[in-house]
């Protein structure tokens, strides 16, 4: 339910902050692009961040920071201000714009606990 | 079979969810968005061919995103998930393929997913049926998510599970991995290990390099006297090579011996003897990686059609160059993108999302954009990364690297706790 949940805050919230959607034709169809591509572009980021900015190890957990924040953050990265680790390569990649739709997308995100997947012993009958 | 793997209970809470959201969105929206769709019939059903990185998480993100109005079914032989990435380290000795072994019950159950464990036979592409070993299943679009098949033409003799149990692969993690650790354990001090690499491309292009370094590792800690060669068919280190060259040549001065341009000819087994180009060269425990290729269901359904090897995609959608009902994601798809899990698991999001799209009559996003990220370890503690993003070219339709991107300046223990804290946040999104 949750997912649900937050499925449709991200659909209701990109539609009310239509401002940061290009303004070439006010369609439908390009809020959905919108919406579609950063949140394409936001699961990505799901590797080291978790599902929906959710960490579940010591990588920063994005849902629900603050968009100001996290636009500092990328920013001083993307300029090189903030001491390099691995996101420097990933801020240096994405636009201002990126940058500031991925903002309001991981700010509208719920914090879930999410839960690692348990380990098992592998079975004799594993094919390879 | 098949048709219908859910529980009546698990389909009536399905079906309160989307009640519930379309409540909620139709509160909040005028817009058509085109995402609440409980007044209709669900959008169709989609059928995913496997259940690595790639399969599992399109199959994950498509009920998600289509809030649960998309029916997906995974087709997978194995009742297992075994993680590649980090299984360079059983042989290294610090994990155990035990620590790399999930299943997959709890992403099935979560995202109400039916899975299905059984091996594809057939795919009739007209009549949008898979034909497996003990059933049919209808679809009606279709992801092939195989992964990669090895290619022992050169070597045909290496081409059975006999002489894969004296001169494994280990390139799908697995029991030969765990084998090989064992030759390895088993190995007396002084002896050589010897690791050929293919030409590029291959499935994780800095993995070779990566189990070099374990390999090295170990023999540093526990077999000083042992040697490592590595015989690589390119012309140079394929990726993060700087990093890589520092590790062979003063963290494992000694140990490590580099030979580029140095392509396999052939293996004789009971001697483990290789013959490349230029020599020849007996070893204690040989792994050779072989070429490798689309996996085995792409090959039956002719969708490789790059050098007979790899699946020729729209990245917009991953839909083949061969039939545009069929989508290809993973380590099969031709790309200039690395076949690395993170990217595996970024096409099958991108594919996800065009999948609910397409199956909503809109348009799927027509500029993607998503990141890679890659880390390998240099010893049980340290690790190094090369982190890209990549955007869509609508002039080359292809997957582009943006500026910016690159490799650590050194290895660190840092980057190697940011390298675990990668594998669990991938595993709990692809599998839970």
């Amino acid at each position: 339910m949750l997912t649900m949940i937050k499925a449709f805050f991200l659909a209701t919230s990109l539609l009310l902050s239509a401002s940061l959607v290009p303004a070439e034709e006010s369609s439908t169809i390009n809020i959905q692009n919108q919406q579609s591509h950063t949140r394409i572009l936001a699961a990505s980021c799901a590797a080291c961040h978790g599902t929906q900015g959710n960490s579940v190890g010591i990588t920063p957990t994005l849902a629900g920071l603050d968009k100001g924040y996290f636009v500092t953050q990328m920013l001083a990265f993307k300029r090189g201000e903030r001491s390099p680790t691995v996101m420097h390569h990933h801020a240096k990649g994405l636009t201002e714009d990126e940058i500031q739709s991925l903002a309001v997308y991981f700010a509208q995100q719920p914090r879930v606990t999410h839960i690692a997947p348990k380990t098992e012993q592998l079975k004799e009958s594993h094919g390879h | 079979m098949a048709t219908n793997l859910l529980s009546d209970s698990e389909i009536d809470i399905q079906r309160r969810r989307i009640l519930q959201a379309t409540a909620f969105g139709a509160a909040l929206l005028t817009a058509n968005v085109g995402m609440a769709r409980a007044s209709k019939p669900p959008m169709g059903r989609v059928v995913i061919i496997g259940g690595g990185y790639a399969g599992t998480t399109a199959a994950k993100y498509i009920r998600m995103w289509s809030l649960g109005n998309i029916e997906t079914v995974v087709i997978e032989p194995s009742s297992q998930f075994v993680s590649c990435p980090l299984s360079n380290l059983v042989l290294g000795g610090s994990k155990t393929i035990h620590d790399l072994t999930f299943g997959y019950s709890m992403v099935s159950k979560h995202h109400g997913i039916q899975w299905v464990k059984d091996s594809v036979v057939s795919v009739d592409t007209n009549a949008k049926r898979v034909r497996m070993s003990r059933g049919e299943i209808s679809y009606d679009r279709l992801i092939v998510a195989p992964g990669i098949d090895v290619n022992y033409d050169r070597t045909p003799n290496l081409a059975n599970a006999e002489a894969q149990t004296l001169i494994p692969h280990a390139w799908k993690a697995g029991w030969q991995t765990v084998n090989l650790r064992k030759q390895l354990e088993a190995m007396p001090d002084g002896g050589v290990f010897v690791l050929t690499v293919p030409k590029a491309p291959y499935r994780c292009p800095p993995g070779p390099y990566e189990r070099v370094c374990q390999v090295a590792s170990y023999f540093k800690q526990h077999k000083p006297r042992s040697k490592v060669v590595v015989l690589d068919a390119n012309p140079e280190i394929t990726s993060k090579k700087g990093l890589f060259n520092l590790a062979f040549t003063q963290t494992y001065a000694g140990i490590v011996d580099y030979r580029p341009n140095n392509e396999l000819v052939s293996v004789d087994i009971p001697t483990k003897t290789v013959t490349t180009e230029f020599e020849q060269i007996k070893a204690d425990v040989l792994n050779v990686i072989p070429p490798q290729l689309a996996g085995k269901v792409a090959q039956q359904m002719g969708l490789n059609n790059i050098d007979k090897r790899w699946c020729e995609v729209d990245f917009l959608t991953y839909a083949s160059a061969i039939d545009p009902n069929i989508h290809v994601i993973g380590d099969s798809v031709s790309a200039g993108l690395p076949k690395s899990a993170h990217m595996a698991t970024s096409q099958a999001r991108v594919c996800a999302a065009a999948m609910v799209a397409l199956m909503s009559g809109e348009q799927p996003d027509p500029l993607p954009v998503f990141a890679n990220t890659c880390y390998s370890f240099i010893d049980d503690q340290q690790a190094i990364h090369v982190a890209n993003v990549y955007r869509y070219d609508p002039a080359k339709k292809v997957m582009i690297s943006a500026e910016g991107g690159g490799v650590s300046t050194a290895a660190s223990a840092q980057e190697g706790q940011y390298a675990f804290a990668w594998a669990n946040n991938i595993w709990s999104d692809v599998l839970t």
